[in-house]
């Protein structure tokens, strides 16, 4: 099973969802609501959602919630914006907590301050991983409620950790023992020819998110909380992509060239690198299909740990009456509750976004049968939020496509980043 | 009267098909010409005229769009020459009496019968590195592992192989018809005045099979502008850009930037590359095509 993070879908799943979405007739007093949802890791997602939206229901009769399932989350971003134009939108829908500024620029969504009403309203939007909330605010507001959120963590290969002579049970935990032992675990055959790899850092599709956590644990951040400045071209970047060329080109421990996003959890299975960085929403994943006992670890630091959230958020479009736009908000505020979060987190393998949630007597069970699920929740103390910005697709694309430039040594990091620097500062030129 | 109500028997017949073209190919060709003099439209801020500053953009502050069509004129200039002359032997091959003629012409066909994804997907395992069957057979040669997907030198070459190894069987077909709408006379003609098999290839069969080399090229051509679901399902245009194509661009700037002004201009752009290219070849080759 290939899982991407934002990617690709299983279609069976979708086929179970459609035949799901059954005909109930409507009410007079009801609220009926589109609740737009994307699907970006493996399992039937689809019939985990229209349970949900069946709880809901049963505990509020007066509100009818029609999931509909979107394809993946740049295919829902797609929908959504042109359902919008359109003058259609969905009530409410999972989106990239990275998209918030788009949505925003589109003036399509209410931030929830508008909608809290009492106390115990707002002491729920205090009660998430801060590191959660940070990119969907912007102007001193949440428009994004976190939930199905996720950050990368390191995934390592015991065997192979055996073989090359070292402990097992320790992954590296600063840059240089990352480079130590991913050179100690590279291994060629007799005419030289790389057989395994120490590491594999993907940088196909979006190579800014992981290399993002090497930005993090250098001391650095790539953009502002406002959204339209970059740091691309400082030490902290640079350095980091120095890093991450030299894994491949100088140590040899690393393949060169891109590595590709989709490839890489097999890659691991094949003993092709003895370890990976990927998503935590892989988890499930590897579990299912790691041929030899594997480890999860947070990413090593070099000034301090990091790694970038990623994931989606809940939105609550403007179009909506204040009637639906209460019930919305009714609903996110069921979803993203303690039991619900731990249920969801439980059912994906994505990061349940309240520490009330992980002291749920379901989630305590489920960590102690399986104690790498912690190893993400324990690395959000060291998280920052995800690089978005306005305009952030195409800023985003101008970092990765220098990102590229820079691992397939067609410029220097340093070129490559002020390359992407002027160029992205000439984007967000109208937002300053 | 029994004319006229003719004629209006003919619109009526015509009807459907016009309002078609019309809603679905010229007013959205119109309607990007018209979007491409103005900014995108945002929610908080309305669009504007700009006039041709999309235009100015591309060619002054633009090196992604330069990029782009040089990749699509490089993809096209190897593609499609490629795509025909294999097509070409192809067909010579199988309109011959060999051994399993039927499979050989359906193991040659079978390309063009898969979707471009799947067939990309499948090209996706050939590439991977390390247990790709690529890299499986230059191991098994002692060669080095190579990136082809992952590396600027290879990428938009790995996407043209696919490219001719699927047109190709599809062309196959055309070439195929025309070779047997040839009449036998000709050939036996030739043979009874002593020419060999390559100069009836050369002074007979080619000549006769231009008209359906001007169809394959012109489709051929265009298809080179406008089929890009294997750049997407095998490299996303990159790395860096490397593999990207103008259409991709385009689908790029309008649904991922929703920059929908800037794709219109492109959207324009790439009209005038498939108007031109089309009125060009009628115009240059008709001269030098025999028709019967």
């Amino acid at each position: 099973m290939r899982v991407t993070r934002r990617g690709f879908t299983a279609l069976g799943a979708a086929a179970i969802g459609s035949a799901g979405l059954g005909v109930r007739p409507a009410r007079s007093t009801e609220v009926k609501l589109t609740f737009y949802y994307p699907i970006a890791v493996g399992g039937p997602i689809t019939k985990i959602v229209d349970g949900y939206a069946k709880r809901f229901a049963e505990l509020h009769p007066g509100i009818m919630i029609e999931p509909v399932y979107t394809g993946s989350y740049q295919d829902t971003m797609t929908k959504t914006l042109t359902a919008l134009k359109g003058g259609n939108p969905p009530h409410l829908a999972v989106l990239l907590a990275v998209d918030t500024f788009t949505l925003y620029d589109e003036d399509a969504i209410v931030p929830f301050d508008e909608l809290v009403q009492s106390e115990a309203d707002r002491a729920w939007m205090k009660s998430f991983y801060p590191a959660f909330l940070e990119n969907g605010a912007i102007d001193g507001k949440t428009w994004g409620i976190p939930f199905q959120r996720s950050t990368p963590v390191l995934y390592w290969n015991k065997e192979a950790f055996a073989e090359a002579g070292l402990d097992p049970e320790r992954p590296p935990a600063t840059w240089d023992e990352q480079v130590e032992f991913a050179k100690k675990l590279t291994k060629r055959d007799s005419a030289g020819n790389v057989t395994q790899y120490g590491i594999q850092i993907p940088s196909s599709g979006f190579p800014y998110w992981l290399f993002q956590g090497l930005v993090i644990q250098n001391g650095g951040q790539l953009m502002n909380a406002a959204g339209n400045e970059v740091y691309f071209d400082t030490p902290e970047v640079v350095e980091a992509l120095q890093y991450q060329v030299d894994l491949a080109r100088k140590h040899g421990a690393m393949a060169p060239g891109i590595i590709e996003w989709g490839t890489t959890p097999k890659d691991f299975f094949e003993r092709r690198t003895a370890m990976m960085w990927t998503t935590t929403g892989n988890l499930t994943n590897v579990r299912n299909n790691a041929p030899f006992p594997f480890g999860v670890a947070m990413l090593p630091a070099k000034k301090r740990r990091g790694a970038p959230t990623g994931g989606g958020n809940l939105f609550i479009f403007k179009r909506a009456t204040p009637a639906e736009r209460q019930a919305a908000f009714t609903f996110v505020r069921w979803l993203t509750s303690p039991e619900m979060a731990a249920d969801w987190g439980i059912a994906t393998g994505y990061v349940a976004t309240s520490p009330a949630a992980w002291e749920t007597p379901a989630m305590k069970k489920y960590v102690a049968e399986f104690p790498p699920a912690t190893v993400a929740r324990d690395q959000l103390q060291y998280a920052k939020a995800e690089l978005s910005t306005h305009e952030n697709q195409r800023v985003t694309k101008v970092f990765n496509d220098g990102l590229q430039a820079a691992l397939t040594l067609a410029k220097s990091p340093a070129q490559a980043m002020k390359d992407a620097q002027a160029e992205a500062m000439r984007i967000l030129a109208p937002y300053r | 009267m029994d004319r006229r109500i003719q004629a209006v028997y003919g619109w009526l017949l015509a009807l459907p098909a016009c309002v078609l073209l019309a809603a679905f190919t010229h007013w959205p060709a119109v309607a990007s010409l018209i979007d491409s003099f103005w900014s995108t439209p945002r929610g908080r801020r309305p669009a504007q005229f700009v006039g041709f500053e999309h235009y100015r953009r591309m060619l002054a502050d633009d090196p992604i769009f330069l990029q782009v069509v040089w990749n699509n004129f490089l993809y096209a200039l190897v593609t499609v020459p490629a795509a025909i002359g294999l097509a070409l032997l192809m067909a010579l091959l199988v309109n011959e009496r060999i051994r399993a003629r039927g499979l050989v012409r359906l193991a040659y066909f079978t390309p063009t019968v898969l979707p471009m994804v799947a067939a990309a997907n499948i090209w996706l395992f050939f590439y991977t590195p390390g247990y790709g069957l690529l890299n499986q057979i230059l191991s098994a040669f002692g060669l080095p592992d190579t990136n082809f997907l992952g590396s600027r030198d290879t990428a938009l070459w790995s996407v043209m192989v696919v490219t001719i190894w699927k047109e190709a069987g599809f062309f196959m077909i055309f070439y195929l018809a025309a070779l047997q709408a040839i009449p036998p006379v000709l050939e036996e003609a030739a043979r009874l005045e002593g020419a060999s098999h390559l100069v009836y290839l050369r002074r007979v069969a080619l000549p006769l099979l231009m008209p359906t080399t001007l169809f394959v090229l012109v489709n051929a051509l265009i298809g080179a502008f406008r089929v890009v679901d294997h750049v997407v399902a095998m490299t996303q245009g990159g790395p860096d850009n490397a593999s990207a194509l103008l259409l991709f661009y385009i689908y790029e700037t309008a649904f991922r930037f929703w920059d929908t002004g800037y794709a219109s201009a492109l959207t324009v752009v790439l009209l005038l590359v498939l108007g031109g290219i089309s009125i060009a070849q009628v115009r240059l080759l008709d001269r030098r095509i025999h028709y019967r």
